[in-house]
């Protein structure tokens, strides 16, 4: 069967300004109604009471490990996940090994993700050869290659050289490609293990002081000024960023940004038991920190929630905390904890919600095909039930590695059903894998 | 008593002096021609060390000893064993399959004695982890104060030198602020967080304002590679602005202390002469670490045993 009716849900797209109750068809890969009372033809149907329909959501910033580090994720196991989540598109990061610098590499991920059919694959490349900040990848190319990319970053680091961020940004101009920057002036975070504060001075861990971000936001925002270039700030984590950013967008800067879940989740509290699934960069900041994030999120000064899903091996986190590496997973448990910690308490609504996980973020890729529920367009959608409370179990994630921080945590709200191009991904809360779709 | 001793925010007041008492009552142990007690025969300790150390291992194998466990040593360099060798978790589950009852760790990452406590079922005893905390350490230092000062209220220590690397000044803050003494953080401030005024602490940048008030001296020892992180400009100047010398010692109060964890670089932090001089505590220091080491063993491995109270009526038996 290739039809489905979901009957009675709410439906929210930011991108029509629709918000209210109705069917929607999905046939043959498309979107062919959205109304009240459709018939169901030869439609399988869903009933949503009580349910939302959303656009598929779309994560700008996706650690999928593939090529490189198998072990820890694939392609394959990443777009499983993410479908899981609600995802109908991904963003791969290009700190693979080789890293994603040339056209070869940016279309073997996307014909990879192609091939694995869950999720729409898109690439992130590199700014810089090999990520050393000093040499230009070759970007024009990876725009024209097959893949298509649009977005270049050295996401793990920050590009240090300002003279280099400047002459990237002037050439990205040619493309109307978007410079995206892991905001951290390298000096001052130097061998850092979390946020600089009361708490890493009474841990005895080196700290990574909140103006490491701040002052290559400060620069990056100075240059995109400078140079006419889109740019794009990853995984905000300051309250002084935030409001950089503000400023820059009441200026008419062309700028967004992004903000992960555990940024508007956890403080640097959590790191008291020394366990290095807590260890994350940006690290998990202050309170006050996280109570910006989540204004940020709110009055549209940060433009997209974005997990920055990092998948290590046990191995790897189970080592001392200075020896661990940084990162945690995020494409499984990013709507429920948005949910949980942004729309409960009411910081903000179920639209601002899908905004943020949907809506802008494929406008920030350019990505015609996600991001809305257009009658007639590909049928990317999510159905989520608002009120289910469920408990994250590590051992049961479709990720290939275990190293989520929120093991045992009771969240609200979950993906029921994910269409990726029409078909079902996620069936009754039950992730299908590439053989059964 | 506590099953870990990890940090010194675990103990109170009250225990801090049980602690102290016990290590007083084991201290004579050391005056006998026969010095062991019998009170572990039959419990195992490990000294897990993965950063060089002769005083804090020697110190522990011997309190350990003299209390009749058996006693292992298992030294690794952190940084190699990283590299190839066994991982921590894997030494600790090792250890643990061998059925050793305590682990004594020192370890050059923060926190790594936290780890060890929730992957084994033996208690672990914190010897130095990082740049976080050596309670034991703090314990000793307090005992020793207590030999000269009979109360710790309104006891003005200054700790003096680089704070922020120093897992001995954050133990010892803890141990002495919970003990109601006064304690003033001296030093560049490079070296010192400025956070530390939350840990009940004052800062002072100005060791000469500090020194002529200040009850016990406690130097800290300046690593010489911090001159290379840009943290002071010379060992020269540090030891000019922020090192004990016989002109500063002279001005402090006639019953004050010179207290130094060693080991020193003498001519930096402090001068040879004023840590030879009959001020400076720093030898009992030394001493009276088996002492508490030996009390901390004693409360923690055999005071929860269906026996104990027979154990500590033997044991003073013995020690009348």
């Amino acid at each position: 069967m290739s039809a489905w009716l979901i009957k009675g849900a709410r439906v929210v797209d930011p991108a029509s300004g629709r918000d209210e109750t109705a069917d929607v068809r999905i046939a043959d890969g498309s979107i062919t109604g959205i109304g009240s009372d459709l018939g169901d033809g030869k439609a399988e149907v869903i009933d949503a009471d009580g349910a939302i329909v959303a656009p598929g959501f779309v994560d700008l910033h996706t650690h999928l490990r593939e090529p490189g580090r198998e072990d820890e994720e694939t392609i394959a196991t990443a777009s499983a996940g993410a479908a899981a989540g609600g995802y109908t598109a991904i963003c791969a990061m290009p700190n693979t090994d080789p890293v994603c610098d040339t056209s070869s590499v940016a279309e073997k991920v996307w014909a990879l993700g192609r091939e694995t059919g869950l999720v729409d694959v898109r690439v992130a490349g590199a700014l810089s050869r090999g990520l050393d900040g000093a040499v230009m990848a070759d970007i024009g190319e990876m725009v024209r290659s097959a893949a298509r990319v649009t977005m270049f970053t050295d996401d793990g680091h920050g590009v240090q050289d300002s003279l280099f961020a400047r002459r990237t940004m002037e050439y990205l101009v040619a493309f109307d490609a978007i410079y995206a920057e892991h905001c951290e002036d390298a000096a001052l975070a130097a061998d850092g293990q979390m946020h600089e504060g009361d708490r890493s001075a009474a841990l005895g861990l080196r700290g990574i002081p909140a103006e490491a971000e701040e002052l290559m936001a400060a620069r990056d925002i100075a240059l995109a000024r400078l140079t006419g270039c889109r740019l794009h700030l990853l995984h905000v984590s300051c309250a002084r960023t935030v409001e950089l950013v503000r400023r820059a967008k009441a200026e008419g800067a062309r700028i967004t940004t992004e903000a992960a879940p555990h940024h508007f989740t956890l403080t640097d509290a959590a790191l008291e038991t020394y366990d290095p699934l807590m260890k994350v960069n940006p690290p998990l900041r202050a309170s006050e920190d996280v109570d910006a994030v989540t204004r940020g999120l709110a009055d549209g000064t940060i433009d997209a929630i974005a997990t920055d899903h990092a998948p290590h091996a046990v191995e790897e986190k189970d080592q001392e905390f200075s020896y661990a590496p940084p990162g945690m997973l995020g494409l499984e448990t990013a709507l429920a904890l948005s949910f949980t910690q942004l729309v409960e308490p009411g910081h903000l609504d179920l639209s601002r919600l899908v905004e943020l996980l949907s809506t802008n973020p494929a406008r920030i890729l350019g990505l015609d095909e996600q991001g809305s529920l257009e009658i007639g367009s590909a049928a990317n959608v999510v159905v989520i039930d608002p009120s289910a409370r469920w408990t994250v179990d590590a051992s049961s994630l479709q990720s290939k590695s275990r190293n989520t921080p929120f093991n045992g945590r009771e969240l609200t709200g979950r993906v029921v059903h994910t269409f990726f191009r029409g078909r079902p991904t996620v069936q009754d809360g039950k992730a299908l894998n590439e053989a059964t779709v | 008593m506590i099953k870990h001793l990890l940090s010194m925010d675990q103990l109170s007041a009250d225990q801090i002096t049980h602690v102290l008492d016990t290590a007083e009552q084991l201290r004579s142990v050391t005056d006998r021609p026969i010095k062991k007690l019998p009170t572990l025969r039959g419990r195992t300790v490990c000294n897990l060390f993965y950063e060089a150390s002769t005083r804090t291992r020697i110190s522990f194998e011997l309190a350990a000893k003299r209390l009749s466990a058996d006693v292992i040593n298992f030294s690794a360099d952190s940084k190699s064993s990283v590299a190839k060798g066994e991982s921590f978790k894997d030494t600790a589950w090792t250890l643990e399959a061998m059925g050793v009852d305590a682990i004594i760790v020192r370890h050059g990452s923060s926190g790594a004695p936290h780890q060890l406590a929730r992957w084994v079922k033996a208690s672990v005893l914190n010897a130095g982890d990082g740049s976080h905390e050596h309670p034991t350490q703090a314990l000793l230092d307090l005992f020793s104060i207590r030999q000269h000062f009979k109360d710790f209220e309104a006891l003005k220590v200054a700790i003096v030198g680089d704070i922020l690397h120093s897992r001995v000044a954050r133990s010892n803050v803890k141990g002495l602020v919970t003990m109601g003494a006064d304690v003033t953080l001296v030093g560049p401030p490079t070296l010192i967080p400025a956070q530390a005024t939350r840990w009940g602490a004052t800062i002072s940048h100005d060791l000469d304002s500090v020194i002529g008030d200040a009850d016990i001296c406690y130097l800290l020892r300046v690593q010489k590679e911090r001159q290379n992180e840009q943290l002071f400009p010379s060992l020269r100047e540090y030891a000019a602005l922020w090192g004990l010398d016989s002109r500063r010692q002279a001005r402090m109060k006639p019953d004050s202390l010179v207290m130094h964890p060693g080991p020193m670089n003498r001519g930096v932090e402090i001068s040879a002469d004023v840590s030879e001089s009959p001020r400076s505590i720093i030898l009992d220091q030394v001493a009276n670490g088996l002492a508490v080491r030996m009390s901390l063993l004693y409360l923690m491995l055999g005071g929860d045993r269906p026996d104990s109270t027979e154990t500590v009526r033997e044991l003073t038996e013995q020690l009348v």
